[in-house]
Order: structure tokens, then C-alpha cells, then sequence
């Protein structure tokens, strides 16, 4: 059995604040097969975009990725590389496409410029040469008139085909791996699915595999074959999509997914999960769902479950796999119950 | 080719930018003018600007036909001294500022985007110098060393001029250094210093360049300050600074003596200001409008 193209093992990253460490990534494992998507799915500050930026180390002071963890990507740990050989991974073999088009463009520098730096940093192309790349990713994400947007300032494109942009500039070095942190979140319905379909046409044409990071369960659906859920640092399931969503374990996952609006539903209320996600500085000891889970007895204030195994391929991180019986009487979970307030 | 040829519309380049900005063509013609006074003064000036024209009475005279700024109270030509003194202040400011605000932005850049030990040490330092006026500064340096040359005065200029600069960029750099963008930088496997030198600095170069165009009349004021306490340009070499304060004592009969510098001060201060935020502002490339409409998309292939 070959080895998986990214397998992230045991991976802490904690932020050193004034207020105490915060302990946004707490421990988390995770794969991705070459050609694969897999989706990380989670609250915001649940630590999925932490884990992200963890991958390609680009967390700074006062975050910190502790001792113990390790990142595997290619043969190698990326966390003991030196900083000229992480520098020759990021872009180059693992591209990132950030949530946010507006921001995520220097608006100094025309859209052609900073497709073409990648190509001039890790290909060592002429100014000449790179444009001409440039030109061809604009063309290749289904930018109309390349020759001549890729002239333009990132202000001048609407939001869509600065995403697109942005894709161009992942893809320019045909990366082995693309972190996609949210990527459709800051656009338009409507273009939402143009960017998805265009991102899985690129990479399955590529052969890329995508880390696909989002709140929505709907984009995951589409587009993963396996799913990991976050929940307060930690993950709490993983999954095929198909048995996620057919079979969902923890009572978050659960939660999750009646939260989701269903084509052809009946008018009624969507289900929240009530409470919020806990600060990362004081993750509560036993389980970290429970204020908010409805199924939640004494065992979960004391003992934090384990990854449980639910089936092949499925794992949770909840003690409902050890007493099963417990999922007949649900309750008034502790957040939702009148006077009290999340943490 | 591709360029050129498809609609990039010549605007779009800083150059064109500034070019087609009136504030711009006004100031260059002003500061033009002023240059070419300096570089022209021996030819154009009406009288030696050291000659003491009537040696027996020694007093001021009004404006008039023969000396169209009057004379001061060593009975020389105003208006040469004045132009002679355009060379001197012109240079001193010029060169002083162009020193600090380049060793400012870059200590500024650096302190920011490094961050740690070098910010605490370069703001420590930056920290220091503010809480001692800028002119005791110079006047304890100089009265160390004594007589100085107008090289060591610029010099000095520019060392008491880049506290403020400094500490504007880097205020600049923490809020860029952590701009999506920067991070998608780093991402695509940017160099620390590519992505200062590409990304951090051009986004923070505005302020910069606005601080330091505005300190040119803060320099020009200093010398003065300097001269006036006869440790700056020192008489017979006339500058824009030494003539104000000669006339500073009488400025209710003597008043050509201060107002003609004045105005030059005034009308070099403002041309400065002036390009300094037409190029702020070209600098910037959201001043443009939108070239298109959001036009539908169609995937390729």
C-alpha cells in the first residue's frame, strides 16, 4: 500500500496569548490519497483554517506548532524542512487558495504580474516568459481576453474572476496538493458553483488533490470523497461522504447536517445547534460537545472519548459508540436550557 | 506585444497616471522654477549677494525699481541673496530628506515586518529621539564638533529626520504584514525578503512618500532654527532660513525681509505637498475605475 500524499499526524498548534494558550489545533490526524478530495468541515474557530496554514507552516509568533507533531507530505516531514526547502514546497508542490479574492491579491501589482511571480520564483522564467504563463493560467481558469487582463489590477475584476485568478496563481507550478481554505465563501451563490466546478475540472484534469476546507456541507457533498469534521480544535468524524451523510455518528455531525436546507423540505424551521463553539483557551475537559449535544450523560463531563471505530473508514470521537442505547433519550441540552449562556 | 496592442489603456501605469494629474503639471512647474532659479542664480541674480551696496549707511531699503525685494539691513539685494539662498535650502532639504525618509522606511519596513528583538531595539531608539526636540539634538552635536560644513548639516538633517518616518511604515508594515495577500505570498513560496521588498513595501510606500514630502518645510524650517541661533547656514552664505531670521527682529518695519523668503518657503512647501499626494494617490491603483462589467463567464474546456 503506498503511503498517502499528506498525512498530518498527531498536529498541535497553539497561539501563546495574553489571555492564556489557545489550543486551536489540539491533536489532529488527517489524510489525503493522491487524486483525492477531501473535505474538513467545522464551525468557525473550530481550527480548520489553523490546520491549513499549519500544513505549509505559515503560522507566526505567538502561534507555535509544537513538538510531537508531524506532517508528512511526499516522503518528507514538513515541520523539520529548512526554510529554503519549505519555501521550495509551498506553491511549487502544495498551492493554497484563500478564502477571500478581495484580499488575497496585492492591489498593487496587475493580476498577470503575481501569476507570473509564482512561475519567476519557482521556475526561474524570464519577465518575459512568466507573462506568457500568466497568460495561459488566466486563459486555462476561463478568464475572457487574457492578453488583456492579465494587465488589470485585481480591483478592476469582479469577485468571481478573482477567484479565478487566485486558482491560477495555486495551479501555475501543477501542485501535487491544493489547500482550498473556504473558497467560495465570499462569493455569490451563482458563482459559487463556476468556481467549484471549475476548481475539480482543473485538478482532476491535474490530477491534483484538493484539501477542501468549508463550513458547508453542501460544497462537500459535491465535491469530497471522504469528509473529516472539526469540532473545538480536534476532529470528532470521519467518513466516505456517502456514509457521513447517510449514516452521520456524532451528535455534531448530526447537528450539522439538520442544519442544512433541504431541496423539496417542508417550510420548517432549519435546527440549530445551540451554544457556540467554546474559546480555544479553555476547551472544557471531557468532551468538548457536550454543553451543546442533547445525548450528553455523566461519562462525557469526565472522559474524553477516543476516536471510536464505527465502521471501515468511519471513526467518532463520541461515547454514544460505547453505549449506543444512550441515543434513545435525547434531552434539553445544557446551552439550550433557559439561563445559561455558552462559555 | 499582447500588451500594448489590446486596449491597455496608457492611464493605467503610474507615469500616465501622474502625467495626466494637474496638481501634478502645477507643482513640477513651481518646484521647475525654483530649481532652475538654484541652478541659475550666478546668471540670473542682479547683484553679488555678499555685496554691502551702500556701505555708509547700512539700512533697508523698501522695494523699488532698483531692488524689486528691497534691500536688508546690510544694505544687500534681497532678491539675490534670495536666489542664492534657493541653492542652499533647495540642496539642504532636498538631500536631507530623500536620506531620511530612504533609511527611515527601510529601518521602518524592517522593524515591522521582522518583528521581535529588531522592532523593540529600532522603536526603543525611535522611542528615545522623540522625547528630545530634534533642534537640542543638533545644537549639542554642533556645539561638539564645532564649525560644520552644509554636507554635515544635511547629514545632520537627515540623522534627526527619519525617527518619524520610521515609525509610520512599520505602523504600515504590522497592518500589511498580515494582509491575505502577504500570506498568500508566503504560501506561493515568496522569500522573507521578496515579500517585503514586493508586497510590503509598495503598499506601505504611500505614507511614506506623503511624510516626506511634508517634512521637506519641516527641514527647511529646522535650518532656519539652526541659523537663526548662528549654528546653521552661517552669513555671508545666504539661505532661505538665515534671511527670515535676519528680518525676524524688525518684521514691523522690515517686512520685505521676511515675506519674500516666506513666500518662497510657502510656495516650494506647497508644490511639495501637492505632488507628494498626486503621487500618493497614483500610487494607488483602486484610484481606477472598474475597466468592465462583471461579463459572464464561460468555462474553457
Amino acid at each position: 500500500m503506498t503511503p498517502p500524499l499528506l498525512e498530518i499526524d498527531n498536529l498541535h498548534t497553539f497561539f501563546y496569548t495574553d489571555n492564556g494558550v489557545a489550543r486551536s489545533v489540539d491533536g489532529v490526524s488527517l489524510h489525503v490519497d493522491a487524486g483525492e478530495t477531501v473535505g474538513v468541515v467545522g464551525e468557525s474557530g473550530c481550527g480548520k483554517s489553523v490546520t491549513a496554514l499549519s500544513i505549509l507552516r505559515l503560522i507566526r509568533p505567538p502561534g507555535r506548532i509544537e513538538a510531537g507533531s508531524a506532517i508528512r507530505f511526499e516522503g518528507k516531514d514538513l515541520l523539520t524542512l529548512d526554510d529554503k526547502a519549505i519555501r521550495q514546497v509551498r506553491g511549487n508542490r502544495i498551492a493554497m487558495v484563500f478564502q477571500e479574492p478581495m484580499t488575497a491579491l496585492n492591489p498593487v501589482f496587475t493580476v498577470g504580474d503575481q501569476i507570473a511571480e509564482v512561475a519567476r520564483i519557482h521556475a526561474g522564467m524570464s519577465k518575459r516568459d512568466a507573462m506568457a504563463k500568466a497568460i495561459e493560467m488566466l486563459r486555462l481558469v476561463g478568464i475572457p481576453a487574457p492578453e488583456q487582463r492579465a494587465y488589470e489590477y485585481p480591483h478592476q475584476l469582479s469577485g468571481g474572476m478573482r477567484q479565478r485568478v487566485v486558482i491560477a496563481m495555486a495551479l501555475v507550478m501543477n501542485p501535487a496538493l491544493v489547500i482550498a481554505d473556504e473558497p467560495t465563501t465570499a462569493l455569490d451563490v451563482t458563482i459559487q458553483a463556476q468556481i467549484l466546478e471549475l476548481l475539480a475540472d482543473l485538478t482532476r484534469r491535474l490530477g491534483t488533490s484538493i484539501l477542501l476546507i468549508t463550513h458547508d456541507l453542501g460544497v462537500v457533498a459535491e465535491n469530497c470523497s471522504r469528509v473529516v469534521v472539526m469540532y473545538a480544535g480536534e476532529v470528532v468524524e470521519e467518513a466516505t461522504t456517502p456514509d457521513l451523510f447517510a449514516h452521520p455518528h456524532h451528535p455534531y455531525t448530526e447537528g450539522l447536517l439538520g442544519a442544512m436546507p433541504k431541496v423539496g423540505g417542508t417550510a420548517e424551521r432549519l435546527a440549530t445547534i445551540p451554544g457556540t463553539v467554546p474559546p480555544p483557551t479553555v476547551w472544557p475537559a471531557g468532551c468538548r460537545f457536550r454543553e451543546r449535544c442533547a445525548y450528553a450523560w455523566d461519562r462525557c463531563a469526565t472522559e474524553h472519548p477516543p476516536l471510536y471505530q464505527i465502521a471501515e473508514g468511519h471513526v467518532s470521537r463520541c461515547h454514544l459508540a460505547a453505549e449506543p442505547e444512550r441515543r434513545a433519550h435525547p434531552h434539553q441540552p445544557i446551552a439550550a436550557q433557559p439561563g445559561v449562556t455558552a462559555a | 506585444m499582447g500588451a500594448a496592442s489590446i486596449g491597455h489603456r496608457s492611464d493605467s501605469s503610474v507615469r500616465g497616471r501622474l502625467v495626466s494629474d494637474g496638481r501634478v503639471r502645477l507643482a513640477l512647474g513651481v518646484l521647475g522654477c525654483v530649481a532652475l532659479v538654484a541652478i541659475f542664480a550666478p546668471m540670473l541674480a542682479p547683484y553679488d549677494p555678499r555685496l554691502q551696496l551702500d556701505i555708509s549707511h547700512l539700512q533697508s531699503q523698501p522695494p523699488s525699481f532698483a531692488h524689486p525685494l528691497g534691500t536688508d539691513t546690510f544694505s544687500r539685494d534681497v532678491l539675490s541673496r534670495l536666489m542664492y539662498g534657493t541653492r542652499v535650502s533647495l540642496t539642504v532639504a532636498l538631500v536631507a530628506v530623500f536620506l531620511s525618509a530612504t533609511f527611515g522606511t527601510m529601518l521602518g519596513a524592517i522593524a515591522g515586518y521582522v518583528g521581535g528583538a529588531v522592532d523593540a531595539i529600532v522603536m526603543r531608539v525611535v522611542d528615545a529621539a522623540f522625547s528630545i526636540p530634534a533642534i537640542l539634538l543638533l545644537i549639542v552635536v554642533i556645539a561638539l564638533w564645532g564649525n560644520l560644513s552644509v554636507v554635515t548639516l544635511t547629514l545632520l538633517l537627515a540623522g534627526v529626520g527619519w525617527f518619524t518616518i520610521s515609525r509610520l511604515v512599520r505602523a504600515e508594515t504590522l497592518a500589511i504584514r498580515d494582509a491575505d495577500y502577504v500570506v498568500a505570498a508566503r504560501a506561493l513560496g515568496a522569500s522573507g525578503w521578496r515579500v517585503l521588498t514586493r508586497h510590503v513595501l509598495p503598499n506601505a510606500i504611500g505614507s511614506a512618500v506623503v511624510s516626506a514630502t511634508l517634512s521637506v518645510g519641516n527641514i527647511i524650517l529646522l535650518e532656519a532654527g539652526l541659523s537663526y541661533l548662528g549654528i546653521g547656514v552661517r552669513p555671508p552664505t545666504p539661505s532661505w532660513g538665515n534671511i527670515i531670521e535676519e528680518g525676524s527682529t524688525r518684521l514691523s518695519d522690515v517686512w520685505w525681509l521676511t515675506l519674500f523668503p516666506g513666500l518662497a518657503i510657502l510656495v516650494t512647501v506647497f508644490a511639495c505637498n501637492a505632488l507628494g499626494e498626486a503621487l500618493r494617490d497614483a500610487l494607488d491603483p483602486r484610484q481606477l475605475l472598474p475597466a468592465h462589467d462583471d461579463a459572464p463567464i464561460r468555462m474553457n474546456g
